[in-house]
């Protein structure tokens, strides 16, 4: 079997497996979450070497069956799943035990399938059905925790998840009733400007942008990403988030490119604005911290829509090149900073009970590592160097320069420094007079992962990020 | 790979790695978290012994990293940035050993001498940045891994300070990334050319790159503590001695003056700057702060108080140094770089002597303390008269060619400002030293912690300002000597105007 099919196959078959034999959940989980990011790793080498990858499932040709692709964007995405998806494997091994176990494992194995599969998916349907498939064990992996309030979040989850993808598969049919196909390839080449493509765009970039949640649409996140157990609200924020943002992009830049007017771009510009300032508002005024890291996701999320009025201003070329890989490195320094916050977030509370910043005194004397990897999560989403996230916001500031779009490089400043008071904020309460830890570390296998996460956005991606470039095919048309 | 492409990475490193392991030594391993720190300087100091041999007979040292297309991490080592690697390296060795009997049985010395490691790395890696981007990089880093050591001791007082000198440093780092990216916009990547990089810029943009200089100075203002953006720096006082002698005399108020040099003389270039009006602007705003340091100075009875609003005033004559044309008062303005931050890290262990040992933080409660600890008293002396510009010490070398420049360049209004800032100098510093030496000790000190017995302090507290205090004495007296920092100065400014 080839790498592409395995990717999607060994998490599918591991949850198979955790769900016929809870007794041993735990270890079938981990050794899935493995043999997953192995068939990641698989799939990232033969990008690298071959630039692009596709696959007929079954033998079946397009467009008859299934095809799975890959190319740089979703290499880096998967890449970013398997890492994170492994330290939260790690985590929840410990985090978890008994019946929660039993019940974690087979659904986020099945999450992990259902983001593979969207990375990988070749065709609309496909995509259609991943989409569907990660809403749905995203929204019961919320529900984990059990109370009334994670549950009313989930149920908010699930309905703001169903109207999204109902929305996107309209849009599909009436790309499919016009044109015949499901292949992306295919319709990209097809597509004429028109009021039935521009219905579909919105339909599909429409409903998506609710998932994505883009503000106004954002309402439903704070509640259901804060109420989750740590671990699931890591996967959430870092990486469920994030798929239906590779989607959108992935539809603005191959299968839209010919549809996509400056207006629309503004607009998703102008919304993404917004929800830099309204998300590090509210997340400045959070009185928990799990709180803090759901409102800081959805400004996050705005600093990747102020891309799009970029794009549409810069001409292809080396200028473009630099922005959409600034793009896909904010995209990987927030999974893997934001994943380490909640991680970080969850060993505190289980340590003492709560999250309330008000009451988080000593935290830097009773658990240093944790600590530190607050600290590195919290460089890399205020974006300070050598975090992915300042080469990435560096790059766009540069952009906005460039094509002289004054507007976004001061929501991008202001957005800058409400970070950083959010970020110091919870840091500052965590200096007291409490005494000396007997060591760095204290529970490893929970803050290691952690740590680890912090590290690669706020170091890692910061300083080794350069074969992004070659990887998403902007290097060698000679920069 | 060879020493050419290693060396000024490994000097970052030199301090960086022992940082990281000390996070993870166990508190009460007292004895090789002190080997980590030694070594760490020790090797450091190596490094750079070679580096100032090699950089002197004209050899070529970079270190690059490619970041992303036409984005390079590099560092590089001019003598400018063999200047500020030197005073940080020495200074660090000194202050270390300070620190330690300084910290002797307070809790959280991992974390304390880590961040401490981590400090020095960013200065030195400031010093070495061969573009304006790599100076940003370090820049922040060094806001970043200050943070923590300002709020080290937990109280709220200190954590009150640690935010108000995040919200100068951040603010200002963010107007440093402003006019960065934009001028990397305008020109390409900005590296450190002597003599300046920006003259192909045409004239129709040169208002923009008179705004870029304003959005630079803003943000490197701040840790320069220009007037008005210097109020973090007396707030910060809250920091362990140590702290304020290494970070708040030496690494981070140099850090900003060091960036300002570097934009005038080696990105925008001295003649551009003075035709687009910048050196009058850099000139006003530095005389200003001179002055007005001195006179809060004189108002502060807190001692460490004091001596942070001397900083704020003294650091600001390396940018007035910058801001008049010719070879003399580049000199003078350099060269400040170092003498003022020996004489100021003196001053500053002494103070933190007079409170760990008597328990004394006023003046007004420093009378006689002179006969109780002679030493401390007699290196706060020399670092109080070199402050005030007397022979021989090397704060007089500084002031002499600052005005010697003035003159030169036919600015004489800069002899008022250097008159005026001596008067007040005097007038903050005599009365301590008057105190100190002439009036009788009171019936008993405030909080004697440490008795008096063969040394009149412990010998790590006593040493370090002894042997600064006797660098501020060898710089005057042997300036003329090779290697010294004055004559290094001059090689800088030969090699700047390309004489």
């Amino acid at each position: 079997m080839d790498s592409l099919a395995l990717a999607v196959a060994l998490p599918l078959l591991a949850a198979l497996l955790a769900t016929v034999w809870p007794a041993r959940a735990t270890l079938l989980g981990l050794l899935g979450a493995l043999a997953t990011a192995a068939a990641a790793l698989m799939v990232i080498t033969e990008v690298w070497e071959h630039g692009q990858l596709s696959t007929a499932l079954g033998g079946w040709d397009i467009p008859l069956g299934i095809a799975l692709a890959a190319d740089g964007l979703s290499a880096a995405l998967l890449a970013m799943t398997a890492l994170v998806g492994l330290a939260i494997s790690l985590y929840a091994a410990a985090y978890f035990d008994g019946r929660q176990a039993m019940h974690f494992w087979p659904l986020w194995l099945l999450l992990w399938t259902a983001l593979n599969g969207l990375f990988l998916a070749g065709d609309l349907f496909n995509l259609y059905v991943t989409l569907e498939l990660l809403g749905l064990s995203a929204v019961a992996l919320g529900a984990l925790g059990g109370d009334r309030a994670a549950v009313a979040a989930s149920l908010r989850y699930l309905l703001v998840s169903l109207l999204g993808s109902i929305s996107y598969l309209l849009g599909v049919v009436l790309l499919y009733t016009a044109h015949g196909s499901l292949d992306l390839a295919r319709v990209a080449a097809a597509l004429q400007p028109g009021p039935v493509a521009a219905a579909a765009m919105t339909l599909m970039i429409g409903g998506l942008t609710m998932k994505a949640a883009l503000f106004p649409l954002h309402f439903w996140l704070p509640p259901a990403h804060a109420s989750a157990p740590a671990p699931v609200s890591a996967a959430l924020s870092a990486l469920v988030v994030k798929a239906a943002v590779y989607l959108i992009l992935r539809l603005w830049l191959d299968l839209f490119a010919p549809l996509v007017t400056t207006g629309a771009a503004m607009l998703l510009g102008g919304l993404g604005a917004a929800a830099v300032i309204w998300g590090s508002w509210r997340a400045l005024h959070a009185e928990r911290l799990k709180l803090l890291a759901a409102y800081s996701t959805v400004a996050q999320i705005g600093y990747l829509f102020l891309f799009p009025p970029l794009f549409q201003a810069t001409p292809p070329g080396p200028g473009r090149d630099d922005l959409l890989a600034a793009l896909v490195l904010m995209i990987l320094t927030h999974g893997f900073a934001k994943s380490a916050l909640f991680l970080a977030v969850g060993v505190i509370q289980k340590r003492s009970g709560h999250d309330r910043i008000a009451e988080l005194g000593g935290t830097a004397q009773r658990l240093p590592a944790t600590t530190f990897t607050l600290g590195l999560a919290g460089i890399a989403l205020i974006g300070l160097p050598p975090s992915g996230s300042f080469t990435g916001k560096w790059l766009l500031l540069n952009g906005a320069f460039a094509s002289g779009q004054w507007g976004w490089i001061l929501v991008i400043l202001t957005g800058t420094l409400m970070t950083a008071a959010y970020v110091f904020r919870v840091l500052s309460r965590a200096f007291n007079l409490e005494p000396t830890p007997p060591g760095f570390v204290t529970d490893a296998r929970t803050e290691l992962p952690a740590l680890l996460l912090a590290a690669i956005a706020a170091i890692g991606l910061g300083l080794a990020a350069a074969p992004l470039w070659p990887l998403l095919g902007g290097g060698e048309d000679g920069t | 790979m060879t020493l050419d492409t290693l060396l000024p990475a490994a000097i970052v490193f030199s301090s960086l790695v022992p940082g990281l392991l000390i996070f993870l030594v166990a508190e009460e391993s007292h004895r090789l978290r002190i080997l980590l720190n030694l070594s760490g300087a020790l090797v450091k100091l190596l490094f750079v012994a070679i580096m100032i041999w090699g950089v002197y007979h004209d050899h070529n040292y970079e270190s690059r990293l490619t970041l992303a297309p036409g984005l390079d991490l590099v560092l590089q080592a001019d003598a400018l940035s063999v200047l500020f690697v030197t005073l940080s390296t020495l200074l660090w060795l000194v202050t270390t050993v300070y620190a330690i009997g300084y910290l002797e049985q307070t809790p959280n010395r991992s974390r304390f001498f880590g961040f401490f490691s981590l400090c020095v790395s960013s200065t030195v890696g400031i010093a070495l940045a061969g573009n304006l981007f790599t100076f940003l990089v370090f820049y922040e880093i060094l806001t970043l891994t200050t943070y923590p050591l300002v709020a080290h001791r937990g109280t709220p007082e200190s954590i009150r300070g640690a935010r108000i000198y995040l919200i100068y440093t951040l603010s200002g780092g963010v107007l440093l990334l402003t006019g960065t990216v934009w001028l990397h916009a305008l020109a390409g990547p900005v590296t450190f050319t002597q003599g300046g990089m920006l003259g192909a810029v045409p004239t129709e943009q040169h208002g923009t790159l008179i705004a870029i200089f304003v959005l630079l100075l803003g943000g490197l203002g701040v840790k320069a503590a220009l007037v008005p953006l210097h109020g973090w720096l007396p707030e910060s006082m809250v920091a362990p001695a140590p702290v304020s002698a290494l970070l708040h005399a030496v690494a981070v108020v140099k850090a900003g003056a060091f960036g300002i040099l570097r934009v005038v003389y080696d990105v925008y270039g001295i003649e551009l700057a003075d035709a687009l009006g910048l050196l009058t602007l850099l000139g006003a705003l530095a005389s200003a702060t001179i002055l007005y340091g001195s006179l809060r100075a004189l108002a502060q009875d807190g001692l460490k108080k004091r001596l942070a609003y001397s900083t704020v005033s003294q650091v600001s004559y390396i940018a007035l140094g910058a801001s008049i044309l010719g070879p003399v008062a580049t000199v003078g303005g350099v060269v400040h770089l170092v003498h003022q931050g020996i004489m100021k890290i003196t001053l500053f262990f002494c103070a933190g002597n007079y409170a760990e040992t008597l328990g004394i933080h006023r003046v007004s409660q420093m009378d006689g303390v002179g006969r109780r600890m002679p030493w401390t008293t007699l290196a706060f002396s020399v670092g109080a008269l070199g402050m005030i510009g007397l022979p021989p010490i090397a704060g007089f070398v500084s002031k002499w060619y600052l005005g010697l420049g003035a003159v030169t360049a036919e600015a004489e209004w800069v002899l008022v400002v250097l008159g005026l800032s001596t008067l007040l100098n005097a007038g903050y510093f005599l009365p301590i030293l008057y105190r100190a030496w002439f009036r009788p000790a009171p019936e008993a000190w405030p909080e004697e912690h440490i008795p008096p017995g063969r040394l009149e302090t412990m010998g790590t507290l006593l040493w370090p300002p002894v042997i600064t205090a006797g660098l501020c004495l060898i710089a005057g007296l042997l300036a003329e000597a090779p290697f010294s920092p004055l004559e290094w100065t001059e090689l800088i400014a030969r090699r700047e105007y390309g004489l």
